[in-house]
């Protein structure tokens, strides 16, 4: 952590970088992933061979997130971008992709890291998540995560309380549509705290500001997105997590025995 | 009952009826659907086309005043967006400058030299120029736009455009606006050139703003024919004030008059333009739209079961986009305009109503029992659907409800579309996707109807199925094998990933697709974007008739008396214009008749010889207003650099100032730089084409090489992909024909060595009963014959009866065979009869069990199908034809019929004729003989050891060297299989076996009656002392005993459970010391072997049990007659998943350790994930396919079919080799299908056993 933080302040020095929403939970993301490559090994050590299979799985399901992650985070910080909620300074503006690098990275780790905790909590906790478990309602979900940073960042509200109190209920809405777990909100409330608190450092230390700041540092929206984010990503994880335990290595054991005449 | 209850009663109803309604009526619904859509988006047509062009707007300049902010209602045709001052004004001053006369000693440099040098000296007296009137003095540094640094990505063009300052651009930039600099530079065209872009561009060119006129239009060129340089000063105004620029004006007019300047000046033009859509907005758009096509692909996926898969999704996604235009239409028509970005909120307003009610009618109306009828099932699918539907709907419209309480413009415009759009989608759905639907569903029955009769058809006697009587025996089959392929249509092809992408890149063409959809939309954007060509000639056509296209003048006719040249100097542009009346009309001649109108006459004739010796300088109506010919980004990119955005706002662009240079040839030659005299002398006309026609060839040159390139790349990355030369099969398989080669539909076979089945005859009649133990091979046939092989060399080593009996029991099977016949005939009196209703019921009378014959089949093994569907189990709704038959008692003689028939189809065989009387125990005369039926006997009780030949086998099992035999009788009979010899029999149960299972020293019998008798088989020899022979079988655990024919056997009834099912048992499978039933009743038993307690009873079929698989892994599987699967966990007895996949009855079920198995009577093999419950894919068959399956390997199945077997290639669903038992293919199809443990599979294939050798499994295996 203190590596990381270490490497934001020169990266802030050089090119002032700036950060997007998502971004916020950028150190989690990164002690987590090491915890995660840490616990991974442990894994793959204690089970041996044994196990692999569920470790390659696991880091399949990461990957997939990561990817989902970073992209989500591009475009995202794109719509941001357009309404100057964000600011930062020229040279970002005219570079954006190659400034602010490690953002994408960052918010891939989360999600990778939020959507694999999703599952693993749902087995911990004995109830695994049975409600509306398909891709089109994941979809439909992206669609509406994407919906509300739309909002967030597009329409002109009358006031910061109207649309902190707007993207709330649909926040919440979506969790109400699309998750209904018990573990799936405690967790999109945890990620949307420790989110924010992030960001508030992040801004209080200089890294970059928001426009309008009205709670504390950061808009009062933020945690609402958080909670959104972190549910949507869930929900891909656990639809990640239903799919892949299949058991295709079975198929592979008998392949050549096809070879008629080999 | 509930208000609730009631309303939910309700609107099922409402929903049942309107069901009813849809699918009695679908076409005048559509119709009607249609003409509503149509009408609703009518109001569509009034809306302005989305579009990112600018939109222009005249006004006199004489009456000019800034626009106020509030919008003034009495402005009919003025644009709302027309408040307020614009950005700016924009200035032009064009320069037409020509050196005249020209000379024959000057250079081609000297045609712009000196005219653009003059250009420093316009702009001093502009920059100089100072109106001074009562009320002070103005100049252009107070009226001119300041602007300050440019843009921090164009430190490129600080030196060339104006920073801090004035916004006055002119091609002096390049020079930074010193003289000194333009005339030592040694090449004005490669300084021109340095600035321009690589490659293709889009936007404006710096050459552009600079110039202010289209480069071809400059004649900045070596080659310019007309020697006439035009370029402008534009100067970017941020105010307006009419008496400086007029003063300008005259000004400019005065120092360079033009003597034929026709140019009208008192309009100006007002641009606005439209809210750009750049990178970082387009690609929010582009993900949201990834997302709702990924949406819409994931929700139409689930679609299944239905006729046409993609019609219906195409159904269920114009019914959401016509709900939306419907709302926006309806919206419209009420007065709503809509402000939002429609592209923007589309994607949320698609996943907001969502196809969720689509797919959930549709698979509630899939779900129905298949042999409703169609309109039923409609009614019934939408009925059951309704509550939930209705439920949504309202909860969905009251969460946008309170969305429309937000209070936020958009938010609540957004609501209100989505409130209509999914009023409208209900409706939708409830009128045109149902519809839909029923014409689907209507459409999938009548093909499988079509699909299902000729499987009919070709069995002549679909009941009695395996029993049926053979008129013949079959013909002798010399060499009976060829390999052929299926048709390949019904081949439903998993092949490698990359073959499959290589494939589907091939079928869809989707590289040539790509590159013409990639060229349609470069051309495109060329149109778009090109300034001088087709927008400017499509601006032009519009204009003309538009009254208020500011070129309109332009298509009027002429008016040539009107002076052309404006007052002289000096005038204020308003009395000069009230001198001139309003529509002052320019010359819209071309440039050759205004000249001969207002130039020197002497012209005229040179217009005709090659060069033209002096430059003309022409004014004409495509001068005034230049910067059309511009691409209609020149301005927002120039405002760019500057950070100033021109999107939804506008420019004001005031009518050119015309100056006309002439410059003596004498002033060429002196601002000419040394080294311009290096380029070459003026080429003539001729050659001056030359270079054009070079540039062409040079591109064709060059697309022609870029052609050949790619086409050399593709090659190679085809030979990268596609490594493997699949043309050599060919060759390999050389003297087979080519449609013999089982390829696929792309031409790939995969290798295979000829497999080549070993024929077992012997049998007189079909075979009936099929087991193996591994090492030994039983066989039983209609005839009650059986006999046993070696199922390693096929040498038949035992007939049970043997030699001696033989004759007797070939008379057993022709009086068998003659009582079918009689059956037949008998079948309408016993319908006359009307006999008891259902199974069950016992006669009194005749204290004989009554029951109907529900299994007229073989015993069942391990790894054999189950032939109960093709047979048609479902007795209640069928004649009566398999009645046990009690002897007529009302004296009916069918003495006659039957005599008949069987004469027909008696063989010409006086002494079997003879002997038969003899033979049956029964027989008196020979009609009585005939109305016994073969195998109703009476249980005469027959000592131990005396086979009984009349009743016919009905299960077989061999175990070690001992087969049990379940007779019609109820008999349970234990041969030696190596002598032939009975060990035992025992007879206490008296209705027939229909199912046998042996496993360890156990026998469990299931009997007609629904009865389960366990029986122990006792040696009386120490169980240790028995030797074990081979290796062990692959379903068997424990390996089977051997009996030696010293032991004495006996076998004990242990336990009969009298009403194991309500219903007769129509399988019986047993493994890992448990046996499993199936029955009619629906429902599976389990019970244990060692005490035949029942375990569990597990329910969950809607139907008949037809198929159950059970291995050692505890594992079971069943099937039913209602097309279900279950999964079952026999430790527990809870069902593991249910899955539905066959219309029809499930005919056969096999697992391998990932995947189920199963085939249905609809010819469809399915391939299930077992631990998932997820069908991977499904092998359509050909029609009447058998239904047997077998698995011979993890990854290789085997289906039985019409004369031949087909090895299936389980990972991707490939059909590796079809074997063919016989030359003709007669219909003759595979029943049952044993796989030994040695790798080979044994099938029936009539009165044959085949026994075909899979090679390379076994080496596997070993």
């Amino acid at each position: 952590m203190p590596r990381l933080e270490e490497h934001c302040w020169s990266r802030s020095c050089a090119s002032r970088v700036e950060s997007k929403h998502f971004s916020g939970g950028n150190w989690v993301a990164s002690r987590a992933e090491e915890m995660m490559s840490i616990v991974t090994t442990v894994l793959s050590n204690a089970y041996g061979s044994l196990h692999s299979v569920r470790t390659a799985n696991l880091i399949r399901r990461g990957l997939v997130l990561f990817t989902v992650g970073v992209v989500l985070a591009l475009v995202l910080n794109l719509l941001q971008l357009q309404r100057n909620v964000t600011l930062f300074p020229e040279e970002v503006m005219a570079t954006l992709f190659s400034s602010a690098w490690w953002i994408p990275p960052c918010c891939g780790t989360a999600a990778a890291v939020v959507g694999l905790l999703y599952p693993c909590i749902d087995s911990h906790l004995g109830e695994p998540h049975k409600f509306k478990r398909e891709w089109a309602s994941v979809m439909r979900c992206i669609a509406v995560f994407v919906g509300i940073n739309h909002a967030s960042a597009k329409l002109h509200f009358a006031n910061n309380a109207q649309l902190s109190l707007t993207l709330a209920a649909l926040s919440l809405g979506l969790w109400w549509t699309f998750d209904r777990s018990r573990s799936g909100f405690g967790l999109g409330i945890g990620t949307a705290f420790l989110a924010t608190v992030i960001t508030q450092l992040l801004v209080y230390n200089g890294i970059y500001q928001y426009t309008y700041p009205d709670f504390l540092y950061v808009r009062s929206w933020l945690p609402c997105i958080f909670f959104s984010g972190g549910v949507t990503v869930g929900n891909i994880g656990r639809q990640l997590a239903m799919v892949s335990p299949k058991g295709h290595n079975v198929l592979f054991q008998f392949r050549h025995n096809l070879d008629f005449g080999h | 009952m509930t208000v609730r209850e009631r309303l939910r009663e309700k609107i099922s109803a409402a929903f049942y009826r309107h069901g009813l309604l849809c699918a009695s009526y679908p076409v005048p619904i559509i119709l009607f659907t249609s003409a509503s859509i149509l009408a609703c988006c009518y109001p569509l047509l009034r809306l302005p086309l989305p579009g990112t062009g600018p939109v222009e707007f005249t006004t006199r300049v004489r009456d000019y005043t800034v626009p106020s902010h509030e919008p003034q209602g009495d402005l009919g045709e003025r644009p709302d967006w027309y408040r307020g001052p614009p950005v700016a004004y924009i200035q032009q001053v064009l320069v037409k400058a020509a050196v005249s006369p020209w000379d024959s000693t000057l250079v081609p440099v000297d045609v712009f030299r000196s005219p653009l040098g003059r250009v420093f000296s316009l702009l001093e007296e502009i920059r100089n120029h100072v109106h001074n009137d009562g009320s002070g003095v103005r100049s252009l540094e107070a009226l001119c736009l300041q602007v300050t640094d440019l843009l921090p990505g164009l430190r490129r063009m600080q030196t060339v455009l104006p920073e801090h300052g004035c916004l006055l651009v002119s091609p002096g930039n390049y020079w930074q606006n010193q003289r000194e600099l333009f005339d030592s530079d040694p090449d004005l065209l490669k300084t021109v050139h340095q600035h321009e872009p690589k490659g293709l561009h889009t936007t404006a060119t710096l050459r552009d703003l600079l110039f202010g006129v289209p480069v071809k239009h400059t004649g900045v060129s070596l080659y310019s024919r007309k020697r006439v340089v035009t370029y402008t000063i534009t100067m970017v105004l941020g105010s307006y004030d009419a008496r400086f620029l007029s003063s300008l004006r005259a000004r400019l007019r005065q120092l360079h008059p033009s003597v034929n300047c026709s140019l009208r000046e008192d309009q100006m033009v007002h641009v606005h333009f439209k809210e750009e859509i750049g990178m970082a907005e387009l690609i929010p758009l582009v993900t949201t739209y990834i997302i709702l096509f990924a949406y819409i692909y994931f929700s139409t996926r689930k679609i299944d079961m239905v006729k046409s898969k993609w019609g219906l999704a195409l159904a269920a996604v114009v019914t959401v986009l016509s709900s939306l235009l419907m709302s926006v239409g309806l919206c419209t028509l009420f007065g709503l305009t809509p402000t939002l970005n429609g592209g923007e909120i589309f994607p949320y307003l698609v996943v907001v109503i969502g196809l969720e009610n689509v797919l959930v009618l549709t698979k509630s109306v899939v779900s129905t029992p298949v042999d409703l009828e169609v309109k039923l099932r409609i009614a019934q699918g939408l009925s059951n659907e309704s509550w939930s539907i209705m439920k949504n709907m309202a909860t969905e419209l009251c969460i946008i409800l309170i969305g429309y309480f937000t209070l936020v413009p958009a938010i609540q415009e957004f609501c209100l579309f989505a409130v209509v759009g999914l009023v409208s989608d209900f409706f939708l759905q409830m009128f045109f996707f149902t519809t839909v639907l029923s014409i689907d569903i209507r459409r999938m029955e009548l093909a499988d109807l079509n699909r299902r009769l000729p499987a009919e058809a070709g069995m002549p006697l679909p009941k009695p199925g395996p029993l049926r009587p053979r008129e013949a025996p079959p013909p002798p089959r010399p060499s009976p094998h060829t390999i052929t392929l299926q048709t390949p249509a019904f081949r439903n092809l998993r092949l490698p990933k990359r073959l499959r992408v290589v494939y589907f890149l091939a079928r869809t063409r989707l590289a040539q697709r790509f590159i013409m959809v990639g060229t349609v939309i470069w051309i495109g954007i060329l149109a778009y974007t090109d300034p001088a060509g087709l927008r400017t000639y499509l601006a032009a056509q519009v204009s003309e008739q538009s009254p208020l296209g500011e070129g309109g003048a332009g298509g009027l006719p002429p008016h040539l008396g009107v002076a052309p040249g404006f007052p002289g100097p000096g005038g204020d542009p308003a009395s000069t214009l009230s001198v001139l009346p309003a529509p002052a009309e320019p010359t819209p001649l071309p440039e050759n008749q205004s000249q001969g109108h207002h130039g020197a006459p002497r012209d005229v004739p040179l217009q005709t010889q090659a060069p033209p010796l002096v430059p003309q300088i022409s004014w004409g109506a495509e001068d005034e207003e230049g910067w059309r010919k511009l691409s209609f980004r020149h301005w927002p990119s120039l405002f760019s650099y500057y950070n100033i955005t021109l999107a939804k706002r506008y420019i004001s662009i005031l009518p050119v100032i015309p100056v006309t240079l002439h410059l003596s040839p004498r002033e060429a030659i002196e601002t000419r730089h040394p080294q311009d005299t290096r380029h070459p002398p003026p080429p003539s006309l001729k050659t001056n084409d030359l270079p054009a026609d070079l540039t062409l060839y040079k591109v064709a040159a060059l697309g022609l090489a870029a052609g050949v390139l790619l086409v050399l790349l593709l090659f190679c990355l085809y030979r990268v992909l596609c490594s493997r030369n699949y043309g050599q099969n060919g060759v390999a398989h050389g003297r087979r024909r080519r449609g013999d080669l089982p390829c696929d539909d792309y031409g790939y076979s995969p290798p295979i060595s000829e497999i080549s089945p070993l024929l077992l005859r012997g049998h007189s009649m079909d075979i009936e009963c099929l087991a193996s133990d591994g090492m030994l091979l039983a066989s039983c046939c209609l005839a009650g014959q059986i006999r046993v092989w070696d199922a390693q060399t096929g040498d038949c080593l035992t007939i049970i009866p043997k030699h001696g009996l033989r004759r007797s029991s070939s008379s057993g099977c022709w009086e068998q065979r003659d009582g079918w016949d009689a059956m037949g005939v008998a079948e309408p009196e016993n319908l006359g009869g009307g006999t008891e209703p259902g199974g069950g019921v016992f006669d009194e009378d005749e204290g004989y069990p009554l029951r109907r014959r529900t299994t007229p089949r073989p015993a069942l093994f391990e790894n054999q199908p189950d032939l109960t569907p093709l047979i048609d189990t479902n007795f209640d709704s069928q004649p009566p034809s398999h009645l046990l038959l009690t002897p007529p008692r009302d004296g009916f003689d069918f003495g006659g019929l039957v005599e008949r028939a069987y004469l027909e189809h008696e063989p010409p065989s006086p002494g079997l004729t003879a002997s038969y009387p003899s033979s049956s125990p029964l027989s008196g005369p020979p009609p009585q003989r005939r109305r016994s039926l073969g195998y109703i006997q009476p249980p005469v009780p027959q000592g131990q050891g005396t086979p009984d030949w009349e009743s016919a086998v009905w299960a077989m099992e061999l175990r070690g060297n001992l087969i049990a035999a379940g007779r019609s009788s109820g008999k349970l009979e234990l041969w030696d299989a190596v002598e032939g010899s009975l060990r035992c029999s025992n007879e206490d149960g008296v209705s027939g076996i229909t199912a046998l299972a042996f496993l360890n020293n156990r026998i469990v019998a299931a009997r007609l009656d629904g009865s389960l008798d366990f029986f122990t088989v006792d040696i009386n020899k120490p169980l240790g002392l028995l030797q074990y022979r081979g290796p062990p079988g692959r379903s068997n655990m424990p390996p089977s005993p051997c009996y030696s024919s010293e032991d004495v056997i006996s076998c004990q009834l242990t336990r009969s459970v009298q009403c194991a099912h309500q219903k007769p048992i129509t399988v019986l499978r047993a493994a890992a010391g448990r046996v499993v039933t199936g029955s009619q009743d629906h429902t599976v038993r389990v019970y244990r072997l060692e005490d035949s307690c029942c375990l569990f009873t597990l329910q969950g079929h809607s139907g008949g049990i037809t198929a159950i698989y059970i291995d050692q892994t505890m594992v079971l599987a069943s099937g039913g007659q209602d097309g279900a699967i279950c999964l079952w966990d026999v430790l527990t007895g809870s069902r593991v998943s249910h899955v539905y996949g066959h219309r029809g009855d499930v005919t056969s079920l096999v697992c391998t350790t990932s995947c189920v198995i199963s085939s249905g009577l609809d010819d469809l093999i399915c391939i299930w994930d077992r631990s998932t419950g997820i069908k991977l894919y499904s092998i359509q068959q050909e029609v009447g396919c058998g239904a047997s399956l077998g698995v011979i390997s993890e990854s290789l199945l085997v289906t039985g079919g019409q004369g031949c077997v087909s090895f299936w290639d389980l990972n991707f669903g490939d059909l590796l080799q079809t074997v063919y038992l016989g030359q003709s293919s007669d219909g003759q199809g595979v029943r049952q299908l044993v796989v030994l443990n040695n790798a080979a599979i044994v099938c029936d294939f009539g009165s044959e056993l085949s026994l075909v050798y899979v090679p390379s499994v076994l080496e596997k295996l070993d």
